[in-house]
């Protein structure tokens, strides 16, 4: 399986060289984004980059950066896509045509040009020619109603039951302010029923099973709306309301997408990350996901420490009393290749300046620091750093 | 006819109303422009204040485009930046867009009727400082430590104080619900001036263009501002007395919110722009020296606009989960409304072809509203289409076409009017050279900055997000806006100079500086505070063309 980060070779590049440049690259935030991928030294970063422009062409060049709408990866992206070309046609037709004209009329009615003494005819109007260009808009909007019609009924779809043999994923998504939440209740009928946050893994399809993907969309504080560009249009997540999303893909690898309705200080950094695993990868990590947390030996005292500290109010931890609800499940958190719902790589360093500082990271979030001493913060890394 | 062919008036060279005395100190002006009931100081009044409104939301949409010129930057923190698209989006509209228009009506409705004032000007009095009011008060919610953060459309719940605490939203929605009471005396204003004062012989058939357009405008207004204000009362109860109206958890609906603000929020679109469409439809027949092509297609397509736009709000929320069957009925009623507006458009072109344009300032401004509302209109079709609407709302897209509507549209087109209507407000010419150096500024630089954010958009960037990752192909677009907003921003300098120094440095306008058809030009510049010595009769729709052409007078083919 591809694991890419956000922040590969090029993209990693463009950002560091702007923090340079800004003399902004000691800003925790920053080091931590552009910390390097194995990719990146292979690849080096150190030619001259023209604001971005590299960034651009590792997106066209379908980088996992690639969030273009033009880029559909599933077939109900893809009917969007062919919804979108015949309306650029149509408008663009349109646009040609009417600005065209205007521009025509401009320079060739224009004063010096007309040379006249009194005042031109003057035109009161034209009963065939107003039926006329009243007809002519009316057959485009019958067309386009007709093809919207057509995508849509192509795109909205009601989801199935979930029943045995059907290779298909039902996964609740539940939107809080600023990160995601995915309770996994069935895969090919089994039932899951395990909780985790801000990646989602899918199945990929491929010519002889079509994998599908049903989101159930909810949220628990206000809205959100649930947007990754090249899998499919976005559904809001509505308080008090139940909406579902449809999501295929034939595309191995990693999908980006981010939060789309304001939902606060933190609206720009909600975003969401999808992996779409062979299938073997997705059993492997269904099965890993689905067992209670790893016990290990060594961190015995991180968890007791973790366990006393207020950790617990908000984070979950399978197989232990940690059961708070308001916080992302941490499990299996190394399991995650992002924190903070994808804005930073998880790596050892990145989670301690988490624990210690989440307002440095992530300012506005509604995780406090908690003013931990040196020796508990480390402890109950250690112990994090095993929930794999 | 007596009372027409008597007008011509020798050209008076006034710099002030003829009945405010040469000597008046500044204090009794003072006092002059704060007990006036007259609606063409009111109508000052409205533009002076939009005008100072579109400075301040202005500089917060620069400091805003700086924040994002590079991805991950840190000008502003996330609190600063969401309280500026909140307040910026709420003084365009509210303090910006609407008083302006208004204003402007304010000022030439009456003189286009041949009326000697509105018809209830201690109203229009109220109507200007409420709105007034209004706006000082959302700026006040900076006294409590920061603008509201909840987006101009605040949506529900974030309203709510579980997650807007202190009192900045309610600053917000309290400082609208005055403003909307202001908007509204303004509305029930135009429908009594335009229904019940025109002059001898104006039927509703033969007023000029633009009080047409007011007068659709005005029945928007009444259908469109008390829902909102009705929802914003909801806001507030929710917040200061413990209803649930939006409050999920108690049975509340956040999705009601959502409904009622669009209710408003779609018709307050055409709000917007029918009274530019009137304005161009003013000015393009002047100075293509022709008769507007089609009055009657144009006023039907003005009702069919203001009909249909009641029908069309929920194309905003496709991405809600409506289902099929609503989605489709938004998406035929928006489709819909491209067909009057198309209407409008064809026959602004037939009235330029054959005619002989002169580019003055007007009509310079009425080309770029016609150069680039198209687009925006064509964006709007895009967005129509509701599966293309799934991946296009609240994307850059979104932000580049709405922009494109209301900057291209309403800003380029009510420039028109203000260039066309100065000489009859002051006496003054403009400076056409400065007219020219804004306009260009202005095209320029607003292609320049909102072109790039419908590729920004199509690329995946949602609106309203402080900042962003490298790495999506943003960075480039996003530096080319905030390009854009900077050969912008001095366009509105160069009006505001213009404005203030044409005012003696102007040439002298005479009573008709455009040779133009319509009643306001047939008395004074400035107009006296009674407008019309005696209340001319009309016969046709271009009075003045009556009058400048016996030979050939408008009513022998209306």
């Amino acid at each position: 399986m591809q694991t890419y980060l956000v922040a590969n070779q090029d993209v990693g590049g463009a950002a560091l060289r702007i923090g340079r440049r800004d003399g902004r690259l000691r800003n925790p935030t920053q080091r931590i984004y552009c910390r390097s991928t194995g990719e990146r030294e292979i690849r080096g970063i150190d030619h001259v980059d023209v604001i971005g422009q590299r960034a651009l062409l590792a997106a066209v060049q379908g980088s996992p950066g690639n969030m273009s709408i033009f880029a559909p990866a599933s077939p109900g992206a893809h009917s969007i896509v062919d919804l979108a070309i015949l309306t650029f046609v149509v408008t663009g037709l349109i646009f040609v045509i009417v600005e065209g004209v205007l521009l025509y009329s401009v320079w060739r009615f224009r004063q010096p040009r007309v040379e006249q003494v009194g005042e031109p005819p003057q035109v009161y109007g034209s009963m065939p020619i107003e039926v006329a260009w009243t007809a002519a808009p009316t057959l485009i909007v019958f067309f386009l109603v007709l093809v919207t019609t057509r995508t849509l009924w192509d795109v909205e779809k009601t989801p199935p039951e979930s029943k045995a043999g059907d290779n298909a994923l039902f996964v609740t998504v539940i939107g809080h302010q600023w990160w995601w939440e995915y309770v996994y209740e069935t895969y090919d009928g089994r039932t899951l029923g395990f909780v985790t946050a801000n990646e989602l893994h899918m199945p990929v399809s491929d010519d002889n099973t079509s994998r599908h993907v049903y989101l159930t969309l909810k949220s628990a504080d206000v809205c959100h709306s649930y947007w990754v560009p090249r899998l499919a249009g976005k559904v809001d997540l509505i308080p008090g309301r139940v909406n579902s999303l449809m999501l295929e893909t034939k595309e191995p690898g990693l999908q980006l997408g981010q939060c789309a309705e304001f939902c606060g200080a933190q609206h720009a950094n909600m975003l969401l990350r999808v992996n779409v695993d062979t299938p073997e990868e997705f059993e492997r990590w269904l099965a890993n996901e689905s067992k209670p947390a790893d016990e290990d030996a060594a961190v015995v005292d991180g968890k007791a420490n973790f366990l006393t500290q207020s950790c617990v109010n908000c984070h979950a931890v399978r197989g232990t009393p940690a059961r708070g609800t308001y916080a992302p499940d941490l499990t299996h958190l190394m399991s995650r290749q992002t924190l903070a719902s994808g804005i930073i790589e998880n790596t050892p360093e990145t989670l301690a300046d988490w624990v210690r500082d989440p307002q440095a990271v992530k300012p506005g979030c509604l995780m406090p620091a908690f003013g931990l001493n040196e020796r508990d913060q480390k402890s109950i890394v250690r112990y994090l750093l095993s929930l794999r | 006819m007596s009372s027409l062919v008597e007008q011509p008036r020798s050209i008076e060279l006034t710099d002030r109303p003829a009945d405010v005395p040469m000597n008046m100190g500044w204090t009794a002006q003072l006092h002059e422009w704060l007990t006036t009931v007259d609606h063409k100081k009111i109508g000052i009044m409205y533009v002076v204040m939009s005008i100072v409104f579109l400075v301040i939301g202005g500089s917060e949409a620069i400091l805003m485009r700086w924040q994002l010129f590079y991805p991950r930057s840190k000008v502003l923190d996330q609190d600063t930046f969401n309280q500026l698209f909140t307040m910026h989006g709420t003084t365009m509209v509210f303090f910006v867009g609407m008083p302006i228009l208004i204003g402007i009506g304010n000022y030439f409705v009456p003189l286009m009727i041949g009326a000697r004032d509105m018809a209830f000007p201690r109203l229009n009095a109220f109507g200007f400082w409420v709105t007034l009011f209004g706006g000082i008060m959302v700026y006040m919610s900076y006294i409590t430590g920061g603008a509201p953060a909840v987006g101009w459309f605040a949506y529900a719940p974030l309203t709510s104080t579980t997650f807007s605490r202190g009192a900045a939203t309610d600053f917000w929605a309290l400082g609208l619900i005055v403003s909307g009471i202001g908007t509204i005396a303004a509305g029930v204003n135009f429908i009594a001036t335009i229904l019940g004062m025109h002059a001898p012989g104006m039927t509703l058939r033969k007023v000029p263009f633009f009080v047409w357009t007011m007068l659709w405008t005005s029945f928007q207004i009444l259908l469109a501002i008390p829902p909102l204000t009705a929802a914003l009362t909801m806001i507030i109860f929710d917040r200061q007395f413990g209803a649930h109206f939006f409050d999920v958890p108690n049975g509340g609906s956040a999705y009601l919110w959502q409904h009622l603000f669009w209710f408003f929020g779609h018709p307050e679109v055409y709000i917007l722009i029918l009274p530019v469409f009137g304005m161009v439809s003013e000015i393009i027949p002047v100075f293509s020296r022709k008769v507007l092509f089609g009055y009657e297609f144009m006023a039907a397509a003005t009702m069919g606009i203001a009909f249909i736009s009641l029908s069309v709000w929920a194309h905003h929320m496709f991405c809600v989960g409506m289902g099929r069957m609503p989605d489709l009925f938004f998406a035929v009623a928006t489709f819909l409304v491209s067909i009057p507006t198309g209407i409008k458009f064809f026959n602004w072109l037939a009235t330029m072809y054959g005619g002989r344009i002169r580019f003055a300032s007007p009509m310079l401004f009425s080309f770029g509203f016609l150069s680039m509302f198209l687009i925006g209109g064509l964006t709007g079709i895009m967005l129509g289409a509701a599966p293309f609407d799934f991946q296009l709302s609240d994307s850059y897209f979104v932000v580049g076409h709405f922009h494109w509507v209301l900057i291209g549209g309403t800003l380029f087109g009510t420039f028109a009017g203000i260039h066309y209507w100065y000489p009859k407000v002051t006496g003054r010419m403009l400076s056409e050279r400065l007219a020219r150096w804004q306009f260009w500024l202005l095209y320029i630089g607003f292609i320049l900055t909102f072109g790039p954010m419908h590729i920004s958009g199509v690329l995946g960037m949602p609106r309203r997000i402080y900042t962003y990752d490298a790495g999506h192909g943003w960075e480039i677009w996003n530096q080319l806006s905030t390009l854009g907003a900077l050969i912008q921003a001095p366009s509105y300098a160069i009006l505001v100079y213009n404005l203030i120094t044409s005012l003696w440095k102007g040439k002298p306008a005479g009573d008709d500086p455009w040779d133009a058809w319509t009643l306001e030009w047939m008395t004074t510049s400035p107009p006296p505070s009674y407008n019309f010595e005696e209340v001319p009769t009309v016969h046709s729709r271009r009075p003045l063309w009556d009058l400048k052409h016996p030979e050939d007078p408008d009513w022998l083919y209306e």
